[in-house]
């Protein structure tokens, strides 16, 4: 059975109409959070972050707490919020900036106080032109409101925060393109070492990047304690976490479920969640936490959702996006397209990434459309190996950041799981699903 | 003589003026520049330049590495359908061969009226309403072959102004001011918070 009565933290006003505007922010508790936080020492704010052991819902899962107390031997000069939400089928922060700005908003501010810095930025994706508009108008709301800028609510800690749109590239979600975009250069990311942000971010200077979902959780930790976060959940997996659900489900959404304590079947069949398969068919396989991750068969469906138990099975949570495919999807089909958007957003830089996406595609378009041959199997695998060397997970990287060795996950995985598929495939020149 | 129209040379100043450095206001100048063009006009990009203290060469390198910013002219409406995986499923393929038929154009290309141009898109993050299409960056939230078909009709009536501005048109919402915390004001606070923090770890060890 799943466990859908933890409480809301992210998504309390995800039910009203008004809940992007700071009348209804005000009336549901609105920047109570930031004024408990402001009567606190900036350590002791960050202290309650780290007692949450809250994982960063980016995608890594690096605990936001660490990052930030890494920081605070050197003082911070730029905290950077990550809403540049680009991994195909994660839509999680697109209704956080939509559906509740303000929330965001004093995440932000909570977090610049604990790190102490005085300039944030916000770089939102710029396909979210609701979300952008939305953002600007809350923000004009609360320097109005004396929630940011000058001497916030008559405190001695001022900040200001600007909204960046980008401008259409998935590898800017990538912490360190992100800062090149942000600092108005193409979104090349950057060799870490020595560019960790933490080190030298913006600028050069210290950084803190966090996503748009990690924000989001701050109020709620500060007026409620890290200790009750961290009551949440189970293990490392702390909190509830937003989960988006795509493809042949009959309720897509977003849902926010307590970490762990459901699995992948609850996600996806419980009535009051994903509600089973379209046309309840047969389910075939799924994909655990955005295009990135390795897929899982029906036999993983118990798996608790957590950031370890994933990790132990050989995947990754990820970005906390699911998508199902059913006994009518073609598995050919979707590893192709999925390659075919590596290939077009690899930004170019490493060879392995910019020309192994592009054959990979090339044989998987084969494949799919006819013209393939049994043998493309062992070629695909053998260019998948060069990019990520041996085929494991986590992967090995031979690039400059992980788009590279997130490109063989699914056409590693389709290989593997469904070899049958591909012969047909072969036999059939072309795809049995048309 | 500015390229740019008074009112967004204004906002374009304004914008220079929120980043530590200039050059970080390249994206959303380069917006602004489609806002009035439509596309990255050659004086936008000189103008762009000059602002950044960079050069035209500087700004086109940048530029044509994101998918928002169109080199050349495109139609009034820039039509985008998602075709990855999560709209493949729900028939992404299909509304795109559909879209292709009734707007009159291939992918990639702009209609004869010059009213619209078609792109496949990457994922637009509304997963759960696919197959995702926008239009000039808005949800229209048309999953159906009618429900497009219906859009089309509407936009080329003109009915949906109001809520779909012609393409390149960003962010509405103006901000109200420029940055609020005088950087003296900052220095002061941060030595004394520094200074504070210090005695409190003293008093601890």
């Amino acid at each position: 059975m799943a466990v859908i009565d933890s409480p809301r933290i992210v998504t309390a006003r995800a039910g009203y109409e008004d809940s992007f505007t700071l009348a209804r922010y005000l009336e549901t508790g609105g920047y109570e959070g930031l004024r408990k936080a402001l009567t606190m020492f900036p350590e002791d704010v960050a202290k309650q972050v780290d007692d949450a052991s809250l994982l960063g819902r980016g995608g890594a899962g690096f605990p936001a707490g660490r990052k930030w107390s890494m920081l605070r031997k050197a003082p911070v000069s730029y905290l950077v919020v990550n809403g540049d939400e680009s991994e195909p089928a994660t839509f999680k922060d697109h209704f956080l900036v939509e559906r509740d700005p303000h929330q965001l908003i004093e995440g932000i501010i909570i977090s610049a106080y604990a790190l102490q810095v005085s300039q944030a930025f916000l770089y939102l994706r710029g396909e979210f032109a609701l979300g952008l508009e939305r953002v600007q108008q809350a923000m004009n709301e609360a320097y109005e409101y004396g929630a940011l800028g000058s001497k916030i609510f008559g405190s001695d800690f001022s900040l200001d925060l600007v909204v960046h749109p980008g401008a259409g590239a998935y590898i800017c979600g990538e912490e360190t393109a992100l800062i090149e975009g942000l600092e108005g250069k193409r979104g090349f990311p950057r060799i870490k070492p020595p560019f960790f942000p933490a080190v030298s971010g913006l600028y050069g200077e210290p950084t803190v990047v966090n996503n748009v979902e990690t924000m989001s959780n701050v109020p709620w930790i500060v007026l409620n304690g890290g200790a009750a976060f961290a009551a949440l959940g189970g293990g490392r997996s702390t909190g509830t976490r937003l989960f988006a659900l795509a493809g042949r489900v009959k309720n897509p959404g977003i849902y926010e479920i307590e970490m762990v304590k459901n699995t992948f079947r609850d996600l996806i069949y419980d009535p009051a969640l994903g509600g089973g398969i379209t046309n309840d068919r047969k389910i075939k396989a799924f994909i655990p936490g955005g295009v990135s991750a390795p897929w899982f068969g029906p036999d993983l469906l118990d798996l608790p959702m957590g950031q370890d138990e994933v990790a132990e099975k050989g995947s990754m949570l990820g970005s906390g996006s699911v998508v199902v495919f059913d006994e009518t999807s073609c598995v050919v089909r979707a590893a192709w397209r999925i390659t075919k958007f590596f290939s077009r957003e690899s930004c170019g830089q490493c060879t392995p990434c910019r020309e192994g996406s592009g054959w990979i595609e090339r044989a998987m378009y084969r494949l799919e459309h006819g013209g393939g041959r049994m043998e493309d199997l062992e070629l695909l695998l053998d260019l998948c190996d060069n990019i990520a060397p041996g085929l494991t997970w986590p992967p090995q990287q031979t690039t400059i950041c992980v788009l590279g060795s997130s490109i063989p996950s699914s056409v590693h995985s389709a290989i593997s799981m469904f070899r049958d598929e591909f012969a047909v495939h072969v036999a059939n020149q072309g795809c049995p699903f048309d | 003589m500015s390229h740019l129209r008074i009112d967004l040379r204004q906002r374009a100043e304004e914008l220079v003026s929120l980043y530590p450095r200039p050059r970080s206001a390249m994206l959303p100048l380069l917006h602004l520049v489609q806002e009035q063009d439509g596309y990255l006009s050659e004086a936008g990009i000189a103008e762009v330049a000059e602002l950044t203290l960079t050069t035209p060469a500087d700004v086109r390198g940048t530029a044509s590495f994101y998918d928002m910013y169109f080199l050349e002219p495109v139609g009034k409406y820039v039509v985008a359908v998602c075709t990855n995986v999560a709209c493949l499923l729900a028939g992404g393929l299909e509304l795109l061969e559909h879209a292709s038929t009734t707007l009159g154009c291939s992918v990639g290309s702009t209609s004869d009226d010059g009213l619209f141009t078609l792109e496949e898109s990457e994922c637009l993050a509304d997963c759960d309403i696919a197959p995702c299409v926008q239009v000039n960056h808005r949800y229209v939230r048309t999953t159906t072959a009618e429900t497009f078909d219906a859009l089309v009709g509407e936009l080329r009536e003109g009915k949906r102004e109001h809520e779909i501005p012609s393409h390149g048109t960003l962010i509405r919402v103006r901000r109200s001011g420029g940055l609020r915390a005088p950087k003296s004001e900052i220095a002061t606070e941060r030595s004394g918070a520094k200074a504070a923090r210090d005695k409190r770890a003293e008093e601890q060890a």
